[in-house]
């Protein structure tokens, strides 16, 4: 008796979770395209906010490379390289800041072949809204603060939060996102400004130059 | 239950958020301005209304032993697909409302009227009970986000042109200029005392109607103490 009801209930409790894992499978592969669509529109979108059409001749989504350094990520991130008549003028690459109030902050740092930075956009992060989330450019222009900015040798101790004696400003309530976010554009500018040249001889081998 | 009884239980008697206490965790979280308020409201509503449809739908197959997980796989299929189809099809919601969709996995309202409605109704009426529900819980977050977004920054609609498009820029109103935020307004802390109030007002206008209905009653009691 008890057997036998365990049995069907189990059976119609196995048969919904079927028909509900396949209509969330349906789904994910019927929109699968037009959101890595949608994510690549947006990612051009900035990569074309960040470098203008007067900097590079060339398409910046087939210029995807993965780099790969301690100082911008643990894995390897992608890099899109920006170039005129042939010659590099410019390159974007993605950073993490791992140092976020509520974990890893992603970043894309575009930065002027003469080092200094050409501008910087927040990808993605999980900041408190209405403090931490400042950092996005519909948000406030703060992260515009960086443009035109250069980090002169390893101790330039311009590039921290004013109240840790640098010269940009930290949020009211959130000292640690904006903290993070320096560091880390910091640490890629200093690391753009020592490996531009191996970067830019690298193959293009994602994104755009994938397919 | 008549339409009249669903919508008066949903927007006030039985108010998801006031009185089943309901969804707090998404509502205290994103009430820190009114566009975000708007932004999980309109969200929870949809998917109110969905899975209540959708359950009572199943209902009559669904054994009265395994519903609770049958729902909990109902809703979470639905907030999934909702998600998906949102980040394919209308990107530039899905930015402004995407923190907010799996938030409402969470909120215990809608498996609350899953279980206490749309499981023993028709599903015009389940359907009519999600609406009425979702704009009740919309309303009192939409009144949360007005006051902790006056308290702290002073403004009402910032950002609304996230959510709604350019146009809603005009929406924003300064109503006084603050240079530090008040912080207690838009952290958790805030949220809930400004709960506290509001839950404290509906029941003091839920007094003064109870007073007001009882005076006739009262003459009633009397009557029957005479008879004793």
């Amino acid at each position: 008796m008890i057997a036998k009801s365990m049995q069907r209930n189990g059976l119609i409790l196995a048969g919904f979770a079927v028909v509900a894992t396949l209509l969330v499978m349906l789904t994910a592969k019927l929109t699968a395209e037009p959101i890595a669509r949608e994510q690549q529109r947006e990612l051009l979108q900035v990569l074309n906010q960040l470098l203008p059409a007067e900097v590079h001749d060339n398409d910046l989504y087939a210029s995807c490379r993965l780099v790969e350094h301690s100082a911008l990520a643990k894995q390897p991130t992608p890099l899109y390289l920006a170039t005129r008549d042939g010659k590099p003028t410019a390159a974007a690459v993605e950073v993490i800041a791992p140092n976020g109030y509520s974990g890893a902050i992603r970043l894309l740092v575009a930065i002027n072949w003469d080092g200094t930075v050409a501008g910087v956009r927040t990808l993605e992060h999980k900041e408190t809204p209405g403090l931490g989330d400042k950092i996005e450019i519909r948000k406030s222009a703060w992260i515009t603060s960086f443009d035109g900015m250069t980090v002169n040798g390893n101790d330039d101790n311009r590039w921290a939060v004013k109240r840790d004696g640098g010269v940009f400003d930290s949020f009211t309530g959130a000292t640690i996102t904006p903290r993070a976010v320096v560091q880390a554009t910091a640490r890629a500018v200093q690391t753009f400004q020592a490996e531009r040249d191996n970067w830019a001889a690298l193959p293009a081998n994602c994104g755009g130059a994938e397919a | 239950m008549s339409y009249r009884d669903i919508t008066w239980q949903g927007l006030w008697e039985n108010n998801p958020a006031l009185v089943q206490l309901l969804g707090l965790c998404p509502l205290l979280a994103v009430t820190a301005t009114v566009t975000n308020a708007l932004g999980l409201g309109l969200a929870t509503l949809l998917v109110l209304i969905g899975s209540n449809i959708t359950v009572s739908l199943v209902r009559d197959f669904v054994p009265k032993e395994i519903r609770i997980p049958v729902f909990v796989m109902v809703i979470a299929t639905y907030v999934t697909v909702i998600q998906l189809l949102m980040n394919a099809y209308v990107y530039g919601l899905y930015q402004s409302l995407g923190i907010f969709i799996p938030l409402i996995v969470t909120n215990c309202a809608i498996i609350g009227r899953a279980e206490a409605f749309a499981s023993k109704n028709p599903w015009q009426r389940a359907a009519f009970d999600g609406l009425m529900m979702g704009l009740g819980f919309t309303l009192v977050l939409l009144v949360l986000g007005a006051i902790r977004e006056v308290i702290g920054n002073g403004t009402l609609f910032d950002g609304a042109n996230l959510l709604l498009g350019d146009w809603a820029a005009a929406l924003r109103i300064e109503l006084f200029s603050v240079d530090y935020p008040l912080l207690l307004a838009i952290l958790p802390p805030g949220a809930f005392i400004a709960m506290g109030f509001i839950i404290a007002l509906k029941n003091i206008i839920d007094q003064r109607r109870a007073e007001r209905a009882s005076k006739p009653v009262k003459e009633v009691t009397r009557a029957r103490v005479t008879s004793q």
